[in-house]
């Protein structure tokens, strides 16, 4: 830096660098602390979510008391609000959905990561992912218009073939729907399944190789290799990726409201039988709701909240601890 | 570890259990194919001969007020999805790819980090409609029925989802790179936003693609925030909207067919701007990782 412009003031490199530093520092600490305030982003919107549901929950919750959570009577016009009904709607759905999904995800991942070529392997996570990004209002609209309409033959044969057995008598019983608590599930096990088969899929990928290889070399077919290597390495996040496919099918809202069936006070083991669930009804009685009634349906809201933050936090943890083993353990 | 496998019997009956058994796991998949195919030729079937019946006017025309009217079109629906998923995306995007720059490059394994990083796995599973509800006590009841309030209920979705797919590719920059960056005397921002960021950008985009395509297809979240319109409102700020998610959830409880119509013109719409993006964010991944080799 020895020319200087005519008219400008000569510097020294020192201050041009002092100059520099200057600048840089405070566009430096500005953008981490921008990084910092994104990051607290996360705990402030939680935040706010559990005080402000909290606190508008507060009118039906003193209103109704425990019964809130433990009487089945909803009767808006009486000033009676019970959820039970539907929190049993949202649990028996989502329980039909993980039945179905579980096998079907297992051995959907298990197939991707153990058995298919790196091209089979592509297009099968490819068409899972596109089932993935299927609107859940789209699945509603099919489920309806369509699957609702067409399966009751089939339920009518499940109700009259398992009439009288023991268990499967009283989950297929009398006088069966199309619009379910069973089409509710399966609506949303097809809705579940990408997700666990993703989750799934990140966990048995953690089974060390060597594990894998040292079956094979004992002479282990695929499926004892399967069964002995993978299945008791990668248990606890499987049983995670399960629960957080149960907090998604608790948590869905569109689909299910419109194939449930909305049938108020609903607690039955009959699949077949319409019923209702949190989500749904929040959906379905929203518009026309006085304050109180808005402050019930926030406070169900709530509960249904705290129900999903509390699975998914159990399975998130479960996650995380068995992808830290296996790392630890590679 | 104990294995609980007896690798005793015959080798043949062993060999064909296997066998019976991955047959099952294919199984698995060409039963999960049955809805895939049978929704989207449903929704192909049905909705696109309406979009293409009424070509142009399909996307332009207004949506008739009284429902038994047949006929065009999801204008103001598709104008409503485009507005609250560009606002949303403004908002979430640049916040949760900052997040994610929080927690990879600056708060690392801290305590802190570690929590955010836990909450903002447990904000993924937050059901829509909570995200709904809440929009519309701290937003909508202050400032009543808009796109935004639609809006700012995606964009709560949409932060954790951005946040974890952005750190996961920030983890796949190498340590190598930064290193050089500091060496030439470049300060910690500069360098995230210079070396670390560029670096990992193809992943980004896709991580976001994927996140708006989601975003684009959510319900409950506008149910409370921005009412109804039946005429285009292309001002996200004020005034009532709609959306085609909103249209396809409406049409889909009313009995008459010519709702139910526009119903499957709306899904169409929908599942085609979804694939849209979803394809997008494929083909900018693959262009990615053949470049990496």
């Amino acid at each position: 830096m020895t020319a200087t412009l005519p008219g400008s003031p000569p510097q020294h490199p020192d201050d041009l660098a002092h100059q520099l530093e200057g600048s840089g520092d405070v566009a430096d600490r500005s953008f981490r602390s921008l990084a910092y305030v994104a990051g607290g982003l996360v705990l402030v919107v939680l935040g706010l979510i559990t005080w402000t549901m909290a606190s508008r929950s507060s009118d039906a919750l003193s209103h109704m008391g425990l019964d809130f959570f433990t009487t089945k009577r909803w009767s808006p016009p009486n000033r009676v609000y019970g959820i039970l009904s539907f929190i049993w709607g949202t649990v028996y759905t989502s329980v039909i959905a993980l039945t179905l999904a579980v096998p079907i995800s297992l051995g959907i991942a298990l197939y991707i990561t153990q058995v298919a070529p790196l091209w089979l392997k592509r297009s099968m996570i490819y068409i899972i992912d596109l089932l993935a990004v299927v609107p859940s209002v789209v699945f509603g609209l099919w489920g309806v218009l369509v699957l609702s309409r067409h399966i009751t033959g089939f339920y009518g044969w499940l109700s009259s073939t398992f009439d009288g057995w023991p268990v499967l008598g009283t989950i297929f019983g009398s006088n069966p729907q199309g619009r379910s608590f069973f089409t509710a599930g399966l609506i949303l096990s097809v809705m579940i399944t990408p997700i666990v088969v993703s989750l799934a899929r990140e966990v048995i990928e953690t089974t060390p190789q060597t594990e894998k290889e040292a079956a094979l070399a004992l002479g282990a077919t695929r499926w004892e290799m399967i069964r002995g290597a993978i299945i008791p390495h990668s248990k606890g996040g499987l049983v995670g990726a399960v629960m957080l496919g149960l907090g998604r099918a608790m948590g869905e809202t569109i689909a299910v409201a419109l194939v449930i069936g909305s049938a108020t006070g609903q607690i039955t083991l009959n699949a077949l039988a319409p019923g209702n669930s949190m989500p749904a009804v929040i959906t379905a009685e929203w518009g026309e709701a006085d304050t109180l009634k808005k402050s019930a349906l926030i406070a169900m809201a709530m509960t249904l909240f705290v129900m999903t933050i509390v699975v998914n936090m159990i399975a998130t943890t479960v996650v995380n601890r068995s992808m830290k083993k296996s790392r630890g353990g590679a | 570890m104990s294995l609980t496998v007896d690798l005793h019997g015959k080798r043949s009956w062993r060999m064909m259990k296997s066998h019976f058994m991955v047959g099952l796991m294919f199984l698995a998949f060409l039963v999960i194919l049955v809805p895939l195919v049978a929704v989207i030729g449903t929704v192909v079937a049905k909705g696109a001969g309406i979009v293409f019946r009424d070509f142009p006017d399909w996307f332009t025309k207004s949506i008739p007020i009284r429902s038994r009217a047949k006929g065009p079109g999801m204008g103001p629906a598709i104008v409503g999805t485009v507005v609250i998923t560009a606002a949303a995306s403004l908002l979430a995007i640049p916040l949760g790819i900052l997040g994610a720059v929080y927690l990879h490059e600056y708060g690392q394994q801290s305590k802190p980090a570690r929590v955010i990083r836990f909450l903002a796995n447990v904000m993924t599973g937050v059901p829509s409609i909570v995200m709904g509800l809440f929009i519309y006590v701290v937003f909508t009841l202050r400032f009543g029925l808009s796109g935004l309030g639609g809006a700012l209920a995606l964009a709560c979705l949409m932060l954790p989802v951005v946040i974890r797919s952005t750190e996961e590719m920030l983890r796949l920059v190498p340590g190598h790179l930064r290193e050089a960056s500091y060496a030439l005397g470049t300060r910690k921002g500069r360098t995230i936003l210079t070396v670390v960021l560029p670096a990992a950008l193809p992943g980004v985009v896709s991580g976001c693609l994927l996140a708006i395509a989601r975003a684009a297809g959510e319900t409950a979240p506008l149910l409370f925030t921005i009412g109804i319109v039946n005429s285009t409102n292309w001002n996200v700020f004020s005034g009532p909207n709609t959306s085609l998610s909103y249209q396809i959830f409406r049409n889909a409880t009313d009995p008459r067919a010519g709702a139910q119509e526009r119903g499957w013109g709306a899904a169409f719409t929908l599942v085609a701007i979804t694939f849209l993006f979803t394809v997008l964010a494929r083909v900018i991944t693959a262009r990615y990782q053949r470049r990496r080799g």
